[in-house]
């Protein structure tokens, strides 16, 4: 049933002010989510005031400053810095995206970054994501075939073929849009959310795999996939622009299709 | 009870049943806004019209089964205490057929 009370250690409290120690003109102030499991703290808000004119443009080069030259206790993921890894993703200016895509001159006023919503969090702004990677190795995200390709040669894939894996292939995997999802948030552990459904619709939409009928049926569940609401969420939140709700859409025709 | 598996038919019997109402609502709607009934006895005759008490017959059948397979999708989304919820289902299926069957045949009392 509803649980009324929040459970122990969600109030946030204020944290620690960083404030600047030169005389920058051109300044920023960054409220970043502390907590760590080493203590028994509630979670709080540092803020952290930083020269932009020292700093490179994108809120990942902010986060990196802060740690390299503020407060190195302060964790987050990162690898790559380009939009290529989706490790860097966080709830920045109330929007789920990758660190090292949002620029901060696009935030107005402060910046306020947490970790992903409705996630577990491991420590500061590293949520929990082994339950989603769980959920995205059960859709089998690789090639199933029982045919052999040629002897010496690659699958065969026309233009046309491929052009209908675009928009799909070039999810990174940052789980922004799936825990950007009310549906998610409420159903997580039944509703495989929008990230781990376009892969799904990546596989059944490549045309080199066999497995379609099979990936299908699986996904025939008025959890796994009719938890779907068309929220719209995920494509509005996507860092790299695409569309899972379109992906969605289209396994759900496909089910139509198929009964 | 719950459709654990197969969502498709849940899904689709769901928009078919949005769409048949979309006519259904319109008529009746329009019916009772643009036509002359002004007093009780002009409401029996209208119901009384072959036409309209098929039409309101269909209009109520859709309804309750829409409302319910609507309710249903809301109860699963939010109470996740497995008992409440079994009960929380039975209880809008049986109250849907319940009102569904007196509504219509309240309409056929009418119009018999």
């Amino acid at each position: 049933m509803a649980e009324f009370a929040l459970p122990k250690h969600s109030k946030i409290v204020k944290g620690i002010d960083y404030p600047i120690k030169s005389e920058a003109e051109n300044t920023k102030k960054i409220n970043v989510y502390r907590w760590s499991p080493d203590d028994d703290q509630n979670p709080r808000i540092d803020s952290y005031t930083i020269d932009l004119d020292q700093c490179g443009p994108m809120v990942l080069d902010a986060l990196i400053k802060i740690k390299q030259e503020i407060d190195s206790s302060l964790t987050f993921r990162r690898s790559c810095r380009e939009g290529i890894c989706g490790s860097c993703s966080m709830n920045i200016d109330g929007t789920n995206t990758l660190a090292c895509l949002k620029s901060i001159d696009d935030v107005k006023g402060d910046i306020n970054i947490y970790p992903l919503p409705h996630m577990e969090v491991i420590k500061d702004l590293v949520p929990d994501l082994s339950k989603a990677y769980e959920q995205l190795t059960s859709i089998k995200p690789w090639l199933q075939s029982k045919s052999d390709p040629e002897k010496g040669k690659s699958r065969k894939q026309s233009p046309n073929e491929r052009e209908k894996i675009d928009g799909l292939w070039e999810c990174v995997l940052c789980f922004s849009c799936s825990t950007s999802c009310p549906s998610y948030w409420w159903n997580g552990d039944k509703y495989l959310g929008p990230a781990v459904l376009l892969q799904a619709y990546r596989w059944i939409a490549d045309s080199r795999d066999e497995n379609t009928e099979k990936r299908l049926e699986d996904l025939e569940d008025s959890f796994k996939l009719y938890r779907c609401h068309t929220i719209m969420n995920c494509t509005k939140t996507c860092p790299k622009g695409l569309n899972p709700a379109k992906a969605i859409g289209e396994i759900k025709k496909l089910q139509l299709e198929r009964k | 009870m719950q459709s654990k598996s197969h969502g498709v038919v849940h899904w689709k019997l769901q928009r078919i049943s949005a769409i048949a109402m979309i006519p259904l609502v319109i008529w009746f709607v329009s019916s009772l806004t643009f036509s002359l009934i002004n007093s009780y006895d002009q409401s029996i005759a209208w119901l009384q019209n072959p036409l309209n008490a098929t039409g309101l017959v269909l209009l109520f059948g859709t309804l309750y089964f829409h409302a319910a397979s609507g309710l249903q999708v809301v109860i699963e989304d939010y109470v996740h205490n497995e008992g409440l919820k079994i009960m929380s289902l039975i209880l809008i299926k049986s109250l849907s057929i319940l009102l569904g069957v007196l509504s219509i045949l309240c309409v056929l009392k009418i119009y018999l």
